[in-house]
């Protein structure tokens, strides 16, 4: 396969990731986690600064970065999580968006509005082929794992808090408890998915922390489906793929995108997957009909 | 030790500053407060309000005219826009959860992205102030340039029309009731729907009078809609969603931290506002005023 398309399909797996690891605390969390790239930047620019600044292995800054984008997360979602959802939100953005503020002006470390090019990566990563397989096994690993959280006793309990956390409350879930683990395991993620994009990439900058990269995972979700699985990786794959296609012919990539949107919130707001489920399920009631 | 006068006149400038922010943040905050919608695209019409101005004084040819033909223009072109947007899609999602609007109005905003690039090109453009609020004046022996004072001029106009607008007439009252009771307000025979388009159109109006204004004191750029708009939110939360007075407030705050920040340690001057907003959330999630949600 030509090396383009081996790196289209890396960039697909890690934004994918990024995608899913927020599927958990929005779809299956109903959390308004209105600024999850925050995370993604914070582990990304934990191997950047690992690597560059403080001389490190590279291994030992790829554990720190989901690591550190979940001491983030648990940061971050205390402060928020006795706050519901727009409260949560907002309150959520105006940290995120400080810290990004922080990483934009703190050029010493940093790089500022530049951020940091030519991370040194080790070597057996510098080729796409062999960063494409750490890439495929990690997010591989990663999304069996999210798929085991979500089908576990703690996943279904986080559903249910989604759909009526009164009645949660009453029962004796600790509600609080629940979305705050999900916040930190999904930031454990999206800082995976951050220093991923740095073996693929080699390079950090500060619009991963910006607001509007957390509303176009927002947008890779909702194409997908919320409420399915695997739909967070389709539209992923969706977007970069016509991203890819797209800009060989146009300078008007964010116009697309926008009308996409548009027209999938007119006509199809239950995303890829979820419009599949329910065309199957549609199918499969009618030929119970048949037999009836 | 930082001098007085310095200090004095970094607030000023500061506080007019906040008055660009306000003008901006109260339209946000009134279509909130009215029509239920986080409107991400009000940024893109404050980005249209700017290279609009600079197109209508261009086009006059840097007659001294030119900025005020402007100011009274560029606004115009942002309603008609935000009207073409309301009536052929928003109107019909009025129902749908606030997540969605917010992923609405973020399509709206990548496409008018799009379409200013289209329409003005991707270069940086700027518009020179006419002669007469061009240099500095003296108040109380602090210097401030002329076009801060006319700022700080325009805010406290611009909010005794806001008030004189929800307070006083009809359309303002319907939509404060709209804003607490929709459906009771239907009931009684109004025409919700149209109410919600005037009250869209003044808030797209503030979004393109604020990008005007701040036209001659910035680069007029692509971008500029992106960061407008997370400070117009983050105000309008700190302020209380929905209430007018406190985008008023959240304006002073993020526009004082910022130019006082400025002037104690320059490189992190950004960061101070976005510190001083988390704090206040931190203490008053629902913000410092009385929130219409």
């Amino acid at each position: 396969m030509p090396e383009f398309y081996v790196y289209i399909l890396a960039l697909i797996l890690v934004t994918g990731l990024l995608a899913t690891s927020l599927n958990l605390v929005l779809g299956y969390g109903g959390i308004y986690q209105f600024h999850h790239a925050v995370f993604y930047g914070v582990g990304a620019y934990t191997l950047a600064l690992a690597i560059t600044r403080m001389g490190w292995p590279a291994w030992v800054g790829f554990a720190a970065g989901p690591v550190v984008a979940a001491a983030a997360g648990a940061l971050i979602g205390v402060i928020c999580v006795r706050l519901t959802r727009l409260y949560f939100g907002m309150l959520q953005l105006s940290l995120g968006s400080l810290l990004w503020t922080i990483v934009l002006r703190w050029r010493s470390v940093t790089g500022g509005d530049d951020g940091i090019h030519g991370i040194l990566v080790p070597a057996a990563l510098q080729r796409v082929e062999g960063a494409y397989y750490v890439i495929l096994a990690v997010v591989g690993a990663s999304l069996v794992a999210l798929f085991i959280i979500v089908r576990s006793p703690f996943g279904a309990t986080l559903q249910a808090v989604r759909d009526n956390p009164q009645r949660c409350q009453a029962v004796g879930i600790d509600v609080r408890v629940h979305q705050l683990v999900a916040i930190v395991i999904a930031a454990f993620f999206a800082g995976a998915a951050g220093a991923l994009y740095v073996v693929l990439e080699r390079s950090v900058f500060p619009n991963m922390l910006f607001w509007v990269l957390s509303l176009e995972i927002f947008v890779m979700c909702l194409l997908g489906g919320w409420f399915t699985f695997l739909g967070p990786l389709v539209g992923a794959g969706i977007i970069v793929a016509l991203r890819t296609v797209a800009s060989r012919y146009t300078e008007n990539w964010t116009m697309i995108l926008g009308t996409i949107l548009i027209l999938l919130i007119f006509f199809m707001p239950e995303g890829v997957m979820g419009h599949l489920q329910q065309w199957i399920a549609g199918r499969r009631r009618t030929r119970e009909d048949a037999y009836v | 030790m930082v001098e007085f006068t310095a200090l004095a006149s970094q607030v000023l400038v500061g506080l007019s500053r906040a008055m660009i922010l306000f003008i901006v943040s109260a339209g946000l905050s009134f279509v909130l407060g009215v029509l239920r919608v986080p409107n991400v695209f009000h940024g893109s019409l404050y980005m249209i309000g700017a290279f609009s101005a600079f197109s209508i004084a261009t086009w006059l040819g840097g007659h001294p005219a030119g900025l005020w033909l402007a100011l009274l223009g560029a606004p115009v072109v942002a309603v008609a826009v935000g009207l073409v947007v309301e009536r052929a899609l928003l109107s019909h999602l009025y129902q749908r959860e606030h997540l969605m609007l917010i992923l609405f109005t973020f399509g709206v905003m990548l496409v008018l992205n799009d379409l200013v690039k289209l329409v003005w090109g991707p270069d940086y453009r700027s518009l020179v102030a006419p002669p007469s609020l061009q240099g500095a004046a003296s108040v109380l022996g602090i210097s401030v340039p002329r076009y801060n004072l006319f700022l700080l001029f325009v805010g406290p106009l611009v909010a005794a029309g806001m008030w004189f607008v929800t307070a006083k007439t009809r359309i303002g009252r319907i939509a404060r009731a709209a804003a607490v009771d929709r459906d009771m307000v239907g009931i009684l025979g109004i025409n919700v729907s149209r109410v919600f388009s005037a009250a869209f159109m003044i808030g797209c109006y503030l979004a393109g009078l604020g990008g005007a204004l701040v036209a001659p004191t910035t680069s007029i750029t692509l971008g500029m809609d992106h960061t407008i708009i997370i400070e117009a939110f983050l105000i309008v939360t700190v302020g209380g969603l929905g209430n007018i007075w406190g985008a008023l407030v959240g304006s002073i705050l993020f526009g004082v931290t910022q130019s006082v920040g400025l002037l104690v340690w320059p490189q992190f001057a950004i960061v101070f506002p976005y510190l001083a907003t988390v704090i206040v959330l931190l203490l008053r999630p629902t913000g410092l005023l009385r929130s219409v949600w």
